[in-house]
């Protein structure tokens, strides 16, 4: 039993490098996540995170398998993708998440051409699904750097994000503060996605991002405890996700994805706020007054 | 503390069509206004304008003469602009009004604290400090809304129908909370519906149908003529009205507003 938890991490610099890579990506995913979730952008992380790709691709053709390059790359696209989505709703009436997708979906759409022209199967099958093999010191380095970013960006604009969450125009009137806090949370999540698709993969970064995010709902609704749990969550899904592909030769990024599919079922099911078990017991259970 | 606020030709378009149309008056230092008319009449467009939200067309809002501050006016907009799901705590709300004093990283804690204390048991909120606002119903959530007004603690406060979907004990003990305001010499403008409460509680009104009716004090203007004008002018709306041009019977000095052109009618 020891063997099954300690051995793959005692034994292997690899895995301890992924080990502490998705511990590392689990505690930004937490706040994010929840975050995400809250202000109803769910699916604003999947659109971001297809927008890594073009980026990437390019990074992959200028220096191959090299993490930093397609860090940077990713970077870039997926920050410009989230720039024109919210200029274009800024200027025009169109919801941002209708340009979001207009957006993602063109840089997909050129990622996928990049890729199919210069790379074999196998480099997109990394792009898209991580591999836990690629996380070297230099990986590593980035991945503490981006995730120690967002996380005190995340600090500097809580107050003014989640003000403007329950009520958008009341900063408005006292300057700029509102736009500029939401325009830096997009930069975190872009931030976590760099971070995340290394060892994820593009498809499956957003996966570690909002399953724990959701999943957390059905314990708290209150939002510091959801953001908490979300991270536990998340960390416990990275570290169990890789005992499951070194055991099983699974991929690392599904497998991680997977694991926190279970913990979210499982919260589904038994959670503590709002979850099935609550809906049968609340029928017929009310207080006095 | 109090200001008092003019409108100078104010006209405020949306594609070109007037929502607000050549406006031209004054909301006097501690006075009480209700902005009366039906659906559609520009009533919360022109609230938007006096705060700053809505762009200006043309013509010029002043404070006491001299560009507006807005840091000045309190705005409440309605409620179904604002997040209820949002799970903040009350004490949380209630605490943006002190935006100016704390800002996005200060403390929370001493004068302010008892600021916010003092506010939430003005309007028969204290003990929910910690509760979720998700928990709230409307008139509580509306009791919330206006502690953080009160910590907000502006000259000129703006109110968009606060008392829609609210209970009639909520309204009274929310009405006594403006009529404070008022005793304090603070200006405050309400867009509301019920006539018999404008009647009873605001001593001014402004009566707009895109175009301004009348703008006096209540009992003046909420006549049957002019309630039956309003109405009528509402709903006129014409695709091919000519552009309306402003003859140059302003002082210039007043206006430095940029122009936009728009449609009459």
């Amino acid at each position: 039993m020891v063997d099954f938890f300690w051995a793959p991490f005692a034994d292997f610099a690899f895995m301890q490098r992924a080990l502490v890579a998705s511990l590392a990506l689990g505690l930004i995913s937490g706040p994010v996540g929840v975050l995400l979730v809250m202000r109803r952008m769910s699916l604003a992380g999947d659109a971001i995170s297809h927008a890594v790709l073009p980026g990437a691709a390019v990074g992959y053709m200028i220096a191959g398998m090299s993490l930093p390059v397609l860090g940077l790359g990713a970077f870039i696209t997926a920050l410009l993708v989230a720039l024109l989505a919210s200029g274009v709703s800024n200027v025009t009436s169109q919801r941002e998440d209708a340009s979001l997708a207009a957006f993602y979906l063109m840089a997909l759409a050129i990622g996928v051409t990049l890729v199919s022209m210069h790379g074999s199967n196998i480099d997109l099958m990394h792009l898209l699904f991580g591999s836990i093999l690629a996380v070297d010191e230099t990986a590593l380095i980035l991945i503490a750097g981006a995730t120690t970013v967002t996380l005190i960006l995340l600090a500097m604009i809580w107050r003014v994000l989640l003000g403007s969450s329950f009520d958008p125009l009341f900063l408005a009137q006292y300057g700029r503060s509102g736009r500029v806090a939401n325009q830096l949370f997009m930069l975190t999540v872009v931030l976590t996605f760099v971070a995340c698709f290394q060892t994820l993969g593009t498809l499956m970064a957003v996966g570690l991002l909002m399953l724990p995010a959701i999943a957390a709902k059905f314990w708290s609704r209150d939002i510091p405890i959801a953001c908490l749990l979300a991270s536990g969550f998340a960390m416990l899904s990275g570290t169990i996700g890789l005992l499951l592909s070194y055991h099983a030769s699974l991929p690392s990024g599904p497998a991680i994805v997977l694991t926190a599919g279970v913990i979210y079922l499982t919260s589904l099911f038994v959670g503590t706020h709002d979850s099935l078990l609550i809906h049968t017991i609340r029928s017929t259970r009310h207080r006095e007054s | 503390m109090n200001a008092a606020l003019n409108l100078i030709d104010v006209t405020v378009a949306y594609h070109g069509h007037p929502a607000v149309h050549h406006i031209s008056g004054r909301f006097e230092k501690g006075s009480l206004t209700a902005i009366v008319g039906p659906n559609g009449a520009g009533k919360s467009t022109l609230l938007g304008a006096l705060a700053g939200l809505t762009r200006i067309n043309q013509g010029a809002v002043k404070l006491d003469n001299a560009p507006v501050d807005y840091q000045k006016i309190a705005f409440l907009r309605q409620l179904s602009g604002i997040n209820h799901d949002f799970p903040l705590r009350v004490l949380e709300v209630v605490a943006m009004g002190a935006w100016q004093a704390v800002g996005a990283w200060g403390a929370i804690k001493g004068k302010v604290l008892e600021r916010i204390e003092q506010a939430l048991s003005r309007v028969g909120m204290q003990g929910f400090e910690d509760r979720l606002i998700d928990e709230l119903s409307v008139g509580q959530l509306q009791r919330v809304l206006f502690a953080r007004l009160i910590v907000q603690n502006a000259p000129i406060i703006l109110l968009d129908e606060p008392f829609n979907a609210v209970d009639a004990t909520t309204t009274a003990d929310l009405l006594n909370v403006i009529h404070d305001w008022q005793a304090d010499g603070r200006t405050v403008v309400a867009v509301l519906h019920d006539l018999g409460m404008v009647r009873a509680h605001f001593p001014d009104t402004l009566l707009i149908a895109r175009e301004l009716i009348g703008w006096d004090k209540t009992e003046t203007v909420l006549t049957p003529e002019n309630l039956a004008r309003a109405q009528a002018n509402s709903m006129v709306w014409h695709d091919t009205a000519s552009w309306c041009h402003v003859p140059g019977t302003l002082e210039a000095a007043d206006i430095k507003a940029p122009t936009g052109s728009h449609r009459h009618g």
